[in-house]
């Protein structure tokens, strides 16, 4: 639908726009010395009434011959032919019937150079405001996408933070505290301020907009040692931490939940527990996370995906195609890779 | 005095640890065992009947209310949970005994008075219960059948037909049969109905095994299974069948 002829507030507008316009032709005319003033207001003004609306065409003809995509000459071609045909109709046909009916053909005829050069130069006039006016919509829509693509990326951010301090893990970690007052005081101790600092650094994390990926790890690092208290024998953990990856920046709490789904559908389900993998390298320009945990596969999958699905949308709202997600099941080995740009801080990056 | 029996059912040492703790308050119970996977509790509770479970809900392999299942509704449960909203909910509408994890002496003492008040008589029907502790819209993934005390866990992607037998259904899975004592009509509610459909009075069919329906009788028809097994539909379950079939 054409945006002007849709609302009619914006035809008004436009209408508007045109009454400069005709008392300038009407002008011309009348200075010629064949019209009177009043013949000429009786041509223009039907003409320019008609002409207002066939000039409103351009925008399907801007439509068509988008300014970006079409050579500089295809598009002088496309909008020079279609005002010289429009005009030459405007001016020939039509205004020689209006002359007609006014009664003042011969002088027409004489004049009538000047009203195609006029019905040329405003079909021209018409199309580039066509052209402004479509290059105004697209930036509005732009604008428009990359609000809401930053809402998502706030509302993504929110919902990872929700679902990071997963009440299960809370609870028992402070079931297990309870236990140990009793029997173990100092490792009870130990274990409140394990679990203070993992709380902490969680909610100082969801403020920031990107960390070094070192604190995640270390995140993590913290997050194994109350699940470790918690599963003891049952949880094994190995780290394959690569140089100069420690520095690179990552989302905040990227990594957390990965960890997360290691432990509940890892050592949660299996009798004998499960070995938790981590693997972190950069290599190409882009920083590699592999955690790799041991599962069973006949368990129930309880909020499966969830986190997971969570993880993906956020890279992809931060880096679009240069980032990666996969899974893999490769027997009873549950294996999620991520991939992402290596980034630094600009003051560390100078010091590269 | 009267000794109580109980049993202590949680996957984490430390949790097991700490009603053993609150416990001691209590020389009247005697643990008689502890298990840190429901595998182990179903073992436990065949041979040692105890009168009394301390039960964990969430577990690797048999989770609190499958342990439950396999038990039977002749053991007094207080069950352990850390946050489950749905469990909750569950206790609270079949009145069944829960301790939030953490908890100290004074709850633990009012759980177990409680428990002990209820001593022999029957719980709710596992069934039930589980069934209420399932998120809306959720349906069972697996069924679990008990052998003496060993333990049969069959993913119900694998589960052929089922075949009511007195209190009894039957489950045909892989070659083999399982005999577990439930309703057949418990099981069917509780099976995804895009996937079973009950194709008869004593009869639910996964609707992947079946090849063909033939004309059996004037009123009836038979389902052949892809193995050749044949099995009666009646008239209303040729019509779900249909219905779910999308030929209705």
């Amino acid at each position: 639908m054409h945006p002007i002829l849709a609302d009619p507030r914006k035809l008004a507008l436009y209408l508007a726009a045109w009454i400069p316009l005709v008392l300038l032709l009407g002008g011309v005319l009348a200075s010629t010395g064949d019209f009177t003033w009043v013949q000429s207001g009786e041509l223009v003004l039907p003409l320019s009434a008609i002409y207002a609306f066939v000039c409103l065409s351009a925008w399907y003809l801007c439509q068509a011959v988008p300014l970006r995509a079409s050579g500089a000459l295809y598009v002088l071609v496309a909008v020079n032919t279609a005002a010289g045909v429009s005009s030459l109709i405007w001016a020939g046909a039509v205004g020689w019937a209006v002359a007609i009916g006014l009664g003042i053909e011969a002088q027409y005829l004489r004049q009538r150079p000047i009203l195609f050069a006029a019905g040329f130069l405003l079909f021209d006039l018409a199309a580039a405001f066509h052209y402004a006016l479509i290059a105004l919509e697209a930036s509005r829509q732009a604008q428009a996408r990359a609000m809401q693509a930053s809402i998502l990326a706030r509302d993504a951010e929110l919902k990872a933070l929700k679902a990071q301090i997963d009440p299960h893990f809370l609870f028992n970690s402070l079931n297990s505290i309870s236990a140990l007052t009793a029997s173990d005081p100092a490792k009870a101790r130990e274990m409140c301020v394990l679990l203070s600092d993992f709380l902490r650094s969680s909610l100082k994390m969801g403020d920031r907009e990107r960390i070094p990926l070192g604190e995640e790890l270390a995140l993590a690092r913290n997050f194994l040692a109350i699940q470790q208290v918690r599963f003891g024998a049952r949880l094994r953990i190995e780290e394959d931490i690569g140089d100069g990856a420690g520095g690179c920046l990552a989302l905040p709490l990227l990594l957390q939940p990965l960890v997360e789904n290691a432990v509940t559908h890892g050592v949660a389900t299996r009798l004998d527990g499960a070995s938790i993998r981590i693997g972190v390298s950069r290599a190409g320009g882009r920083v590699a996370i592999r955690i790799e945990n041991t599962f069973d596969k006949d368990a129930r999958r309880r909020n499966g995906g969830v986190g997971l699905a969570n993880v993906r949308k956020r890279l992809e709202v931060r880096y679009g195609d240069a980032a990666s997600l996969e899974v893999r099941e490769i027997e009873d080995r549950f294996r999620v890779d991520v991939l992402f740009p290596a980034e630094w801080r600009s003051e560390e990056r100078e010091t590269e | 005095m009267n000794i109580i029996r109980a049993l202590i059912v949680d996957d984490e040492e430390l949790a097991r640890q700490i009603v053993r703790e609150m416990l001691l308050a209590h020389p009247e119970v005697e643990v008689v065992a502890e298990c840190a996977n429901g595998f182990e509790a179903v073992k436990a509770l065949a041979e040692l009947n105890p009168d009394l479970l301390f039960l964990d809900v969430q577990m690797p392999k048999l989770d609190g209310f499958e342990v439950l299942e396999l038990a039977g509704p002749d053991v007094a449960v207080i069950f352990l949970t850390a946050y489950d909203q749905y469990a909750l909910r569950a206790f609270e509408v079949h009145a069944v005994d829960y301790l939030l994890k953490p908890f100290d002496a004074a709850r633990f003492d009012a759980a177990l008075d409680r428990a002990k008040q209820r001593l022999g008589t029957k719980m709710p029907p596992p069934a039930e219960l589980a069934a209420a502790a399932r998120a809306p819209l959720q349906y069972l993934e697996r069924v679990v059948v008990r052998d003496g005390s060993k333990v049969d866990i069959i993913p119900c992607e694998r589960l052929d037909y089922a075949e009511a037998q007195d209190d009894y259904v039957m489950l045909r899975s892989q070659g083999k049969n399982y005999l577990k004592q439930e309703t057949i009509s418990n099981l069917e509610a509780a099976l995804d109905p895009s996937r079973f459909v009950r194709i008869h009075r004593s009869y639910i069919v996964n609707i992947e095994r079946v090849a063909k329906i033939e004309p059996y009788t004037k009123d009836s028809r038979v389902a052949v299974l892809g193995d050749g097994t044949k099995l009666p539909v009646s008239r209303s379950g040729y019509a779900r069948l249909r219905e779910l079939l999308g030929e209705g």
